[in-house]
This record gives C-alpha cells, sequence and structure tokens, in this order.
C-alpha cells in the first residue's frame, strides 16, 4: 500500500505534538495543588505562633487574636459527629454486606427487604451537595430551638459521615472472603460474634482508614455549618450554643476586610490543609492500599 | 437465636435511620420550600429578579449562574482530566503515574473553603490584573469576554470549581482506560497507528459514552459546590453574558442569605433554591448512575 | 535448513534477543521465514514464542521495560536499524492476536478500514472495495456483506477472529504474524481460519505461534521448536515432525512434556 511519506510525516509530527499536549494537561492538573500549597506556606507560616492556637478571635482593630477557638470548635463538632455517624454508618454498612446481598454477586447471608432502598437513600445522601444537609439540619433542629448551636453543627457533619461510613465499609466488608465467615460459623459461633470478631476485623485496616479519611473529610466541611453552629468570635463550647469551627472562621476571616484576619485566614487554613493532607496521605501510603475510593 | 436477632434488629434500625433521614430531607425541604413556591408559581424559576426587600424571588439568575459556572467548569476540566488520565494510564512509567495520581488525590482532600481563599487572594487579583485584560483587549467583540474585568465573577468560579472538580474526572475516566483491554491498543498499533492514534483509536473512542457519564457525574458534583463558588463569584443576582461579571448560584445564595434571612417568605424562598438544587443534582446523579450501569450491561 | 533454496526469504532474524527489564525471555534466535509459506512456532507455554513474535514487528517494545536487541530483516532490509519509524513497519507486517480484538465502538467496515484511515485514505471509492477484498480475503464476506454498519463486537468469536484477520490485510502487508489465532475459538472457527490460512499463505508470509502441535502439522510448511526463550529447531514441517534432530523437540512432540 502505498501513502505519502510527506503524510507519514505529518502523522508522527501530530502524534508527537498530541503527546505533548496530553503532558501538559497533566501539568495543569497538579499545577493548583502547588500554587496553593505555595501561597499557603508563604501567606499562612508566619502568622503560626503560639498565640494562634491558644487565643480567640479579637475584636477588629486589635492586632493579634488567634484560632485555638475554632480548633477547638472544629474538634468538638467532629468529634460529636464522629460519636455519632461512625456507629451508625458501621451499622448500615455491616447491615448492607452481611444482610443485604445484591443478587448478581455472591450472595453472603440473606437477603433483607430493606437493603435496597437503603442502599438508595445512602447513595442519594452522599452526592447531595453539602450546603443541603446545613439547609435540612437548620429546618429540624435550629428553627424549632430559635438558635444556632454547636450540636446542630455536628449533627450536619454527622450527616455527610453517615454515607461516606457506611458505603466504604460496605464495600470494604464484601471483599472478606465467604469461605472466612464459614468458618466462623462452623465453629459454633453466633452470626453476630462471626460478624464482629471475623468478618469486621478482617476488613478493619481498610474500614478504618476510610474512617479517618471520612473525619478528615468533615473537619473541612463549611457549608453545612454557616446555616447550623453558625460561628463565634470566642471560646464558647456549650452545646446549645453557636460555636466556631476552624473552616468557618476561615470563611469570616477570608471575607473580611482586614489585612490582619487575611492573615489569619491564611494561617487558618495552612493548619487545616496541613491537617487534612498528612491524615489522607498516612492513611494511603499505609492502609489505603485497601481502600478503594469511590468517586460517585 | 437470641443474639443473632437483636444483632439484626440494631441494624435494621441503623438502616430505617437513614432511610428515615432521606425521606425527612425532601419532606422538610419540600414542606418549608411550598409557600414561596405557591406564591411565585412557575415565575420563580424564569424570573431573574431576586430582591428580598421588594418580597421579589425569582431564581432563574440562580440557575443560570448554576449552569454557566459548571459548565465552564466542566469546559476547562473535562480536557485537562482526560489528558492526565491517559497520561496515567498510557504514557508514564508505572512510578511516576503513582506519584502523579497521589499528588491529584491529595487536590481532592483540600477543602472548599481553602479552594475559596486561594481564588479570592490569588486566582480572582490574577484575573483582574493581568487575565481579563488581555482578553478584554484581543477578544471584547466576543460578549463573553465584554464588561470590565472585575476578576470576581463567573469566570472565577468557573475555574475554581474546574479544578475541584479535576481530580473526580481524572480518576473517573481512568478507570475506564484502565478497563480497556492492552490487545485492543495492541490492535491499532499493529496496524500502524502511530502511539497517538492508538490512544484515539483504542482509548478514547472506546471509552467515549463512558466518559459521558463520567462529565455528567463531575457537573452534579460542581453544581453544589458552595463554599469556594460563594467566595469568588461576586454575589450578585443577574444574568449578564461576561463572564467577567458577577453572578450568583444556587447553592452559593444558600451560603450568603440563609443564616441572616428573617422574613418568612425569604426563608420559604431559599428553601425552595434548595429543593430545586436537591432534584436537580438528584436527578444528575441518577441520570448518569443509570447510563453508566446500562452501558456496563452492553 | 531443508528449505528450498530457490525460495526468497521474506523474514530473516539475526541473534534476536528479548527482554523484559532484566529478565532475557529470547535468547538470540537466528530464524529465516521463507515468502508465501506458513511457518508455524511451537513450544510449550512462556518459552518466549509469542515475545519472539512481537519483536518481528516491533511491538514487543511497547510493553513497559521491554526491549529487543539483534537484527530483523524485512525484505533484507533491518527494522531494528536506528531512524527506522515502527509505525512504518508495523504497516507492512500485520498481526492478528490471540484473542480477537475488533474496536468495539467501530462498525465491522470502519474495523476493516482503520488501518488505511489511519494512514490518510478516507475516499470510499478506494474503501469500498478493499473492504471486499479483505473481507473476501478473510473468508467472511458472504456472512456480513448486508450488515456492514454493525458494530464489529456483535459478531461471535470466530467472526471476530476472521474480521481482525480482514482488518490486518486490508493494508495489504506481505507478512501477517498470528499469535495463537484460534486458541480462544471453538473447533467448527478453528477449522475455518485453518482453512482460510492454507489459502492465505498463496499471497502472503505467515507467521504463525500455536500451542497446538497437530495445527502446527496440518497447515505449516516450515516449523521452529521453541524451549526456555531458545529456538531449539527449525526446520520443514514434515522434517521436524517425523525426523525431529534434537531430542527436547522429539519429547515435545511425542507428549513427554509441554
Amino acid at each position: 500500500m502505498k501513502v505519502s511519506p510527506w503524510f507519514d510525516r505529518w502523522r508522527k509530527w501530530k502524534s508527537r505534538a498530541a503527546l505533548l499536549l496530553l503532558v501538559g494537561g497533566c501539568g495543569l492538573a497538579v499545577l493548583p495543588l502547588f500554587a496553593i500549597l505555595l501561597h499557603l506556606i508563604r501567606q499562612g507560616a508566619s502568622a503560626l505562633d503560639w498565640a494562634f492556637f491558644t487565643q480567640a478571635q479579637k475584636p477588629v482593630g486589635e492586632l493579634g487574636g488567634g484560632m485555638g477557638h475554632a480548633i477547638l470548635g472544629t474538634l468538638a463538632q467532629v468529634g460529636l459527629a464522629s460519636l455519632l455517624g461512625i456507629p451508625l454508618g458501621l451499622a448500615c454498612g455491616i447491615y448492607l454486606s452481611e444482610f443485604g446481598a445484591r443478587e448478581r454477586q455472591g450472595a453472603p447471608g440473606t437477603r433483607e427487604r430493606f437493603a435496597s432502598p437503603v442502599r438508595f437513600a445512602l447513595e442519594l445522601l452522599a452526592s447531595t451537595p453539602s450546603i443541603l444537609v446545613g439547609v435540612f439540619v437548620y429546618g429540624v433542629i435550629v428553627v424549632p430551638m430559635k438558635k444556632f448551636s454547636l450540636m446542630s453543627g455536628a449533627l450536619a457533619l454527622m450527616l455527610i459521615l453517615l454515607p461516606l461510613v457506611a458505603r466504604t465499609s460496605e464495600e470494604l466488608l464484601r471483599l472478606i472472603p465467604q469461605h472466612l465467615r464459614e468458618a466462623g460459623l462452623a465453629l459454633g459461633l453466633p452470626r453476630w460474634k462471626v460478624i464482629l470478631s471475623v468478618v469486621l476485623r478482617s476488613a478493619w485496616p481498610g474500614v478504618w482508614a476510610a474512617i479517618l479519611l471520612a473525619m478528615a473529610r468533615i473537619a473541612g466541611e463549611t457549608a453545612p455549618l454557616v446555616l447550623t453552629s453558625f460561628g463565634n468570635p470566642s471560646f464558647s463550647h456549650a452545646w446549645d450554643q453557636p460555636s466556631a469551627s476552624l473552616p468557618l472562621q476561615i470563611y469570616t476571616y477570608a471575607i473580611s476586610p482586614f489585612e490582619e484576619w487575611h492573615r489569619m485566614a491564611w494561617a487558618g487554613a495552612l493548619t487545616l490543609v496541613l491537617t487534612v493532607l498528612v491524615l489522607n496521605a498516612i492513611t494511603r501510603i499505609s492502609g489505603g492500599s485497601h481502600e478503594r475510593r469511590r468517586h460517585d | 437465636m437470641k443474639g443473632d436477632r437483636i444483632f439484626l434488629q440494631i441494624l435494621r434500625g441503623a438502616a430505617l435511620v437513614s432511610l428515615l433521614i432521606l425521606a425527612g430531607f425532601f419532606l422538610q425541604l419540600f414542606s418549608s420550600a411550598w409557600p414561596a413556591l405557591k406564591a411565585s408559581g412557575i415565575s420563580f424559576f424564569t424570573s431573574t429578579n431576586w430582591d428580598p426587600n421588594q418580597q421579589a424571588f425569582g431564581a432563574g439568575a440562580f440557575i443560570y449562574g448554576t449552569v454557566v459556572s459548571s459548565l465552564l467548569a466542566l469546559v476547562i476540566a473535562v480536557p485537562i482530566s482526560v489528558a492526565t488520565a491517559l497520561c496515567l494510564t498510557d504514557l508514564f512509567a508505572s512510578r511516576v503515574a503513582a506519584m502523579i495520581s497521589f499528588l491529584v488525590e491529595m487536590l481532592a482532600a483540600i477543602p472548599s473553603v481553602v479552594f475559596g481563599l486561594w481564588g479570592v487572594f490569588v486566582l480572582s487579583p490574577l484575573l483582574r490584573s493581568t487575565i481579563q485584560p488581555f482578553l478584554a483587549e484581543r477578544f471584547s467583540w466576543i460578549p463573553l469576554f465584554s464588561g470590565p474585568p472585575l476578576g470576581i465573577g463567573m469566570m472565577s468560579a468557573g475555574i475554581i470549581l474546574a479544578i475541584m472538580i479535576t481530580p473526580t474526572l481524572t480518576a473517573l475516566s481512568r478507570e475506564l482506560f484502565l478497563a480497556i483491554p492492552t490487545l485492543q491498543r495492541e490492535a491499532a498499533l499493529a496496524l500502524g497507528a502511530t502511539r497517538w492514534e492508538a490512544i484515539r483509536v483504542a482509548v478514547l473512542k472506546s471509552a467515549t459514552s463512558g466518559l459521558w457519564g463520567a462529565v455528567v457525574l463531575a457537573w452534579g458534583r460542581a453544581l453544589g459546590e458552595t463554599m469556594a463558588v460563594t467566595m469568588v463569584i461576586g454575589n450578585r443576582a443577574q444574568v449578564s453574558p461576561s463572564l467577567f461579571a458577577p453572578a450568583q448560584t444556587l447553592a452559593a445564595v444558600l451560603a450568603n442569605e440563609y443564616a441572616e434571612a428573617t422574613d418568612d417568605l425569604h426563608l420559604s424562598a431559599l428553601a425552595a433554591v434548595g429543593f430545586t438544587l436537591l432534584l436537580v443534582s438528584t436527578l444528575i446523579h441518577w441520570g448518569a448512575k443509570t447510563w453508566i450501569k446500562r452501558r456496563a450491561q452492553t | 535448513m531443508s528449505v528450498d533454496v530457490t525460495t526468497k526469504i521474506e523474514l530473516e532474524t539475526i541473534g534476536l534477543q528479548a527482554y523484559f527489564g532484566a529478565v532475557r525471555a529470547v535468547h538470540g534466535v537466528s530464524l529465516r521465514v521463507p515468502r508465501h509459506q506458513l511457518t508455524a512456532l511451537i513450544g510449550p507455554s512462556g518459552c518466549g514464542k509469542s515475545t519472539f513474535i512481537r519483536c518481528l514487528n516491533r511491538l514487543h517494545e511497547e510493553t513497559p521495560g521491554a526491549r529487543a536487541e539483534g537484527q530483523v530483516l524485512l525484505e533484507g532490509e533491518d527494522i531494528y536499524r536506528r531512524g527506522v519509524d515502527p509505525v512504518l513497519i508495523r504497516r507492512r507486517i500485520g498481526m492478528v492476536f490471540q484473542r480477537p480484538n475488533p474496536f468495539p465502538a467501530m462498525s465491522i467496515f470502519e474495523n476493516v478500514a482503520s488501518g488505511l484511515i489511519l494512514a490518510g485514505v478516507k475516499d470510499r471509492r478506494v474503501l469500498d472495495p478493499v473492504v471486499e477484498r479483505s473481507l473476501k480475503q478473510a473468508a467472511l464476506w458472504d456472512e456480513v456483506k448486508d450488515q456492514l454498519k454493525k458494530p464489529g463486537t456483535r459478531l461471535s468469536g470466530g467472526q471476530q477472529q476472521r474480521l481482525c484477520i480482514a482488518r490486518a490485510l486490508a493494508v495489504d502487508p506481505p507478512v501477517l504474524l498470528m499469535d495463537e489465532p484460534t486458541s480462544a475459538l471453538d473447533p467448527i472457527s478453528t477449522a475455518r481460519v485453518e482453512e482460510l490460512l492454507i489459502d492465505l499463505k498463496k499471497s502472503v508470509t505467515v507467521v504463525m505461534v500455536t500451542h497446538n502441535m497437530q495445527q502446527a502439522a496440518r497447515i505449516s510448511d516450515q516449523t521452529a521448536f521453541f524451549l526456555m526463550g531458545e529456538m531449539v529447531e527449525s526446520g520443514a514441517t514434515d522434517a521436524v515432525f517425523t525426523n525431529p534432530k534434537d531430542s527436547r523437540t522429539e519429547q515435545y512432540i511425542t507428549g513427554r512434556f509441554g
């Protein structure tokens, strides 16, 4: 077959150019990460001092102050959300994987009628924009209580945590081979014991990594907190009072017109990103290999 | 066995809670939204006049802002993500690919508010001082690039959203490309295809329909993104053809006005905005999911 | 070698070595492939015969970490010489793989025409007769002539493999490499492909890897036996099967290992 050598040369160059463009695109994809990290360090590191971690917001015009109250608020809300959301999420995950087998896969356990709607509900919750979780909690908690509160913020975060934990733990438990369950049952153990001490324990490294990642994720959530825990300039962590949190405080500082507060916002963002990234990196590098990240 | 029965009951209880939450979600949002929807009727979705002081509640501008900003994000993010995914599956040595995908996943872990902060203090000033004047000078005859270069606005929001959905899109496309057998690529090479042609013929062409699913999923993500958008979009309920102009999205207006709204109708109108967002994002998510599932079966 | 000396040598390897990283999979193989004959490569799995055949169109090097050394002469010209574009080589040496691999998003017509379209031929007046000729050569024309617009993946496994043969033939390559082309097919489809190969070698030089010794005996003119990356023996098929020179070849064909 005869083809003009010019055309072949053109194809060769086209191929080179296209591959170069692909690599360029890849560069563009990772560039923002470095740009953001660079700016966080350049603008934020200087404001990171002892006071930053120990003091609360100072009134406008006064120098100094910090985000200690916000860090504490985040810890309180994430802690409370995890306390409620992790057991609930794990229970849902176990329910779905051990009692709600999908027909097409090799079915461990019996099939519960509830399973499909629950799976559906969790997937919907996971795909819902997080601000709507705030709107929901605002309607069912904040309005009846007539005030913003730490508790409502924690509940909102819990609703974001729940589907994350439930869905990853279902997937991970499903990966545990059926013969392990049968081995446990053959020993005469009751089913619940087999599930908790054989199945869950075998999957635990991955489940734990997934839980940590989910906690890292809600620690950075801002949108639902605007409508629930609202923010608070001082150290106040009563469960029924408005509460500060790190992401919310970053937002407040960032949209303010004050130079000093901008500096605080950068420092807060640096703290938040470092925490989240370190958590992510650790789980991915160590136990992370168990975990197949879902993007849906 | 008694223990087993109790255990199953506990699990059922937990499962029921998640069902109730979802039901509560729709019910709560709908019942709060109903007064405003009843008062405005269809004009709630078509009118672009949103003025709480005048009791005028038309969400048209938010719908416009949501659609345009997320589409702009897709226009930017799709080529970049597909290129990155191709680099990961077809070009780079496995060690380099592992490092790049690690970095991309790290980008996914950064909280929305940090993207917003970076957008406000780095991206928007850059757009205002350099990029937008450049575009305005050369392409001002295109309505997209008309008006004063403000920095804050639709373009900022689109770019920030693009950065935020790139990790999701990259991961989804990467999975699609990985699922294509090496044999397919070799078939193209053995026919005398160049490397790019092999990628185009064997990889991109086979993955096209799956890519549509991925793009729609990412679109659903972009629609609901709140904090970063509200920080950079300018928060103004207006419909302007210019990408330089401020705008507003459904999600952003919620973050902006909800906590400060006191008037009942205003609150209800905001809930209606939320309900709209819930419907749209749910429909898009399920549409994309069914599309992907159906494709997997054939 | 007991090949007729008057036959022209189409393809020749001289000291061909293939590596995966530091592992050597093919150890210095020198083989002459006569024109318009069918050369079969046999040997137990993992013996390097597939790797060897993938060096003949420079496809081996597309695997990450893989490389080849030595010479492969196509009509006397070394395809591993510096500056030779593998893309041009692959257009002259077609390949059919173990599993049928039609392009899923393309119709039957597009699949067959894909090599030509890549090479810049877009004119239907050129493509139509080539597609018809190739499908006829691959003995598929009668079965698909009324459904050329259907996706290639709708065909049965055997038809798909013949579609892939048609796709390889469309660019009119003087040499056709086949890597266990019937291993994924049922016996009836296998028989059809074998018939087709006997017909095909009148006009094309075929190098075929097979793990099926009967197949090699039935349709090949020349056979080469590979073991642990080395070519133990090669020669006219009759001679190799009835009177092997090497005891390892004899053991293999009498079924004592592999």
